[in-house]
């Protein structure tokens, strides 16, 4: 599966524990099914940041799909 | 579901039958389309559908004898749609839509003794099917009986114009022979196969069996003579267009004849035939047929539109107009049945059947409404089952509703006591979880009541009665939910179980036969007191529950004691047994939450008063759609307000589950003076709060306030959030079982505000990929 989304502009959000997020590649997974994406993690806690529009447009479509397949 | 199961329950939706015009055709010929193209003017359109099933278009649609018009339903309110007149009228106005082309050669060829109707129509089918066709006929050109039309009617050009298509189609046509004996004798030795028109007597020496009359004994349908490859037909005396249709009946045989196929096979339909279709009439006016201006003329353009306007476009779809589900998805019963049936067929790919099979409310006000029963509620039931069992049941269909039934049956919600100081119970209590959520109040009432007016105790249980799972299909659940019960109510001595709930009645009544459960209403009837003071909202319409509906007894209960509670009772035209849902029912509002809202807001809209109704998710559902809607319970007891009852706002899911725990809380307490005992969980004493327009975005989102209070518990004890720069709230994220949970938030004075929520379902690994 294609990165389901990328955003191009930095978020306004920084770590609690006070690093900047950074753009990197991680996994999601759903129902068995595994890709990759690009999107904010803290570099050093690793705490991964989903948007309200990722969470509620592209990744909620998606998990239809796969509740569908 | 296996193919033959879908067929037989295909059938019984009628939808696709036939209106009474096409199945009286012998031809089939789709009046209906024919008149709705006609209606909108577009007569091009008309003629087209007339030449899909009618040959010689020009000449039958000018002489038809119409027996459709007989079987009109257009009949039964006022006269039937003059059929005949607006063919005529399509004929002699808009010429040929397509040309008449043949199939390549199959090298066979046939013989056609005759010119008239039936003879014509023979050749023109088999000509076009690639057939060679010779023609015998004894007059002088073809056309035949045609030929007996009056000229105004039937123009002899007509009829050479249209009978030139066959010598396009390269018939041979033979005039002014002796039809005879042994003329048969000699096309039977050069042809593969020969058709004989027939009128009345036919005379000695043809070596063919004949009838009484001395024609040619043929059958009915497939006009086979008793000579092999010889079939006969005619008779147009009686009516044109059946001769007509038994020439293509025959060119039917005689094709089949050369293919080697068999002669019968897959025919029943064919000719007039009778139709199972339902066309409601209700709300249509009876209306008498337009007279052209000039009846020699026939229908002049305008006329035959207002004319072909009153054709009923009969179709059934009464389920379909009634429910909202149905309508939503687009088509009807038996187009949904072959849906979910390839829907569970599919074993690579996406089933796009999933939200059709769980939008169901399960109501069964289909059936009611179907002339032939057709149950939706079965089929989808039985495809949950099917999809739960395979594994392929989406796990966000019903979770929600399942995690709050888990919930009800919880140690927070549950109880299970018999009445303090009495130890055997005579009665058992159920109020049911949606009534505990909604007006928990009214619940600790009537519990009280019940002790001081019934003998021989009355003990209490809260919980859930495992409607929810059975709606889900997961009977796993729903058997653990009524073992519990059914041991604990064994255990008590098996008293009379007194639901409130007729959700609750039906799980019981189906899946626990020995616990036999009454209604509250009937003991309520049997105590009620006379109220001191008259109710402020008295006018209200009855909204019956769906799981009302194959109840007769509770209907009457119901309506007896509003009655002597002085209400003035407005009865629905959808009431009682043709009662709607609210939309909850069958967990329809979990799996698709727009179709339930259409669901309660049409039932909404059917009345301008108040509802009461006696389920308790009925009551909360039509007040959130903004009615005044009292609950049964409302509606009996001494000394409530009636209005202000009406106008309580409903309980949002968090609210619900709270209103559960605290029932639960305070009958322990004030009955049986104990304390709870279960632990509260750290998160549990968070205190959130937020904004009202927050609060409604979060129930459409299905959010809990238990949820915002584990992230931000989760958050806060392990420092994992984001910090935003400008406003410095916080974002964070907790996943505590299926689903991630999102929140905005800021400290606050006593707790946290809650500025926005969201959540995902897909689990995000805090790594790359391997």
């Amino acid at each position: 599966m294609k990165p389901a989304y990328e955003d191009p502009t930095p978020p306004p959000w920084d770590c609690a524990c006070g690093k900047e997020l950074e753009k990197r590649r991680v996994v999601l997974t759903y129902m068995g099914n595994e890709f990759t994406v690009e999107l904010y993690q803290c570099p050093s806690c690793r705490f991964v940041y989903v948007p309200e529009d990722l969470a509620l447009g592209k990744m909620a479509e998606v998990e239809k799909i796969l509740e569908d397949k | 579901m296996d193919q033959k199961e879908l067929r037989e329950l295909e059938k019984r939706c009628i939808q696709e039958e036939p209106p009474w015009c096409a199945a009286a055709c012998p031809l089939h010929v789709d009046a209906r389309s024919f008149a709705g193209c006609m209606s909108r003017g577009d007569w091009e359109g008309a003629r087209k559908v007339l030449e899909k099933a009618m040959p010689f278009p020009g000449v039958f649609g000018r002489v038809c004898d119409h027996p459709c018009q007989e079987k009109c339903k257009r009949g039964e309110a006022g006269d039937p749609v003059a059929i005949g007149a607006l063919e005529r009228a399509c004929v002699q106005a808009v010429s040929s839509q397509a040309p008449v082309r043949a199939l390549p050669s199959r090298g066979r060829s046939v013989a056609v003794m005759g010119g008239g109707p039936a003879a014509l129509v023979v050749a023109w089918d088999l000509a076009r099917k690639g057939y060679g066709v010779e023609m015998r006929v004894r007059r002088n050109e073809l056309g035949g009986t045609l030929r007996d039309f009056p000229a105004n009617l039937l123009p002899p050009e007509v009829v050479r114009e249209e009978t030139d298509v066959l010598l396009q189609l390269g018939v041979e046509v033979h005039a002014g022979c002796s039809l005879d004996g042994a003329l048969l004798e000699e096309l039977r030795g050069r042809r593969d196969a020969v058709f004989i028109e027939v009128e009345d007597d036919i005379g000695e020496g043809w070596g063919l069996e004949r009838d009484e009359k001395g024609g040619i004994l043929a059958d009915e349908r497939t006009r086979a003579t008793s000579l092999p490859g010889v079939f006969a037909g005619g008779g147009s005396r009686e009516s044109v267009i059946l001769a007509a249709a038994r020439g293509r009946w025959a060119a039917t045989s005689m094709d089949r004849h050369l293919q080697g196929v068999s002669p019968t096979a897959g025919r029943e339909k064919e000719g007039p035939c009778e139709t199972r279709l339902f066309t409601s009439l209700e709300g249509v006016d009876a209306l008498p047929v337009v007279p052209p201006a000039d009846p020699a003329q026939g229908y002049g353009r305008e006329e035959a539109m207002e004319e072909a306007a009153r054709c009923l476009q009969c179709q059934c779809l009464e389920c379909v107009k009634i429910c909202p589900y149905l309508e939503r998805f687009g088509g009807y019963p038996k187009r949904y049945a072959r849906e979910i049936y390839n829907n569970e067929s599919i074993v690579m790919g996406e089933r796009k059947g999933n939200l059709l099979v769980n939008s169901c409310s399960l109501c069964r006000l289909c059936e009611e409404v179907c002339p032939e029963n057709f149950s939706m509620a079965d089929l989808c039931h039985a495809a949950r089952e099917s999809m739960v069992s395979r594994g392929k049941m989406p796990p966000s269909a019903h979770e929600f509703a399942l995690r709050d039934m888990a919930f009800s049956n919880g140690e927070k919600c549950a109880l299970f006591r018999s009445q303090p100081g009495h130890p055997s119970s005579a009665y058992l209590f159920f109020p049911g979880c949606q009534l505990s959520a909604s007006a928990p109040h009214r619940v600790e009432r009537v519990y009280e009541g019940l002790c001081s007016s019934l003998e021989g105790g009355v003990g209490l249980a809260l919980g859930c009665c495992g409607a929810p799972a059975r709606w889900a299909a997961r009977n796993d659940l729903l058997h653990e939910a009524l073992e519990a019960f059914k041991g604990r109510w064994e255990a008590m001595g098996k008293p009379k179980i007194l639901v409130a709930c007729p959700s609750c009645y039906q799980v019981f009544k189906e899946k626990l036969p020995q616990a036999p459960a009454t209604f509250l209403w009937e003991v309520l009837e049997t105590t009620l007191e006379p109220l001191e003071a008259a109710q402020p909202l008295r006018q209200v319409a009855l909204h019956d529950p769906c799981a009302a509906r194959h109840e007769p007894d509770l209907l009457d209960t119901v309506r007896r004691l509003l009655q002597r509670r002085g209400f003035d009772v407005e009865e629905l035209k959808t009431g009682g047994v043709l009662t709607e849902c609210c939309g909850y029912g069958g967990l329809m509002a979990n799996a698709n939450p727009p179709v339930a809202r259409a669901v309660v807001e049409r039932r909404a809209g059917e009345t301008s008063r108040g509802f009461v109704t006696y389920c308790a998710m009925c009551r909360d559902r039509l007040a959130r759609a903004g009615k005044p809607a009292l609950h049964l319970l409302d509606a009996l007891l001494e000394g409530v307000d009636t209005e202000e009852a009406a106008g309580r706002k409903p309980p949002g899911y968090s609210q619900r589950r709270e209103n559960r725990a605290r029932l639960k809380r305070s009958l322990l307490k004030t009955l049986w003076g104990e304390e709870e005992d279960v632990a509260v969980e750290e998160h549990e004493s968070v205190v959130v709060r937020m904004e009202p327009d927050l609060e409604e975005l979060l129930e459409d989102r299905r959010i809990l306030a238990e949820d915002l209070r584990h992230v931000i518990h989760e958050a806060e004890k392990r420092g994992r959030k984001l910090v935003h720069r400008e406003t410095g709230r916080f974002l964070a994220a907790f996943k505590p079982a299926a689903v991630t949970y999102w929140v905005e938030y800021s400290p606050s004075e006593d707790g946290f505000t809650v500025h926005n929520a969201y959540s995902h379902r897909m689990e995000v690994l805090e790594r790359g990929p391997r």
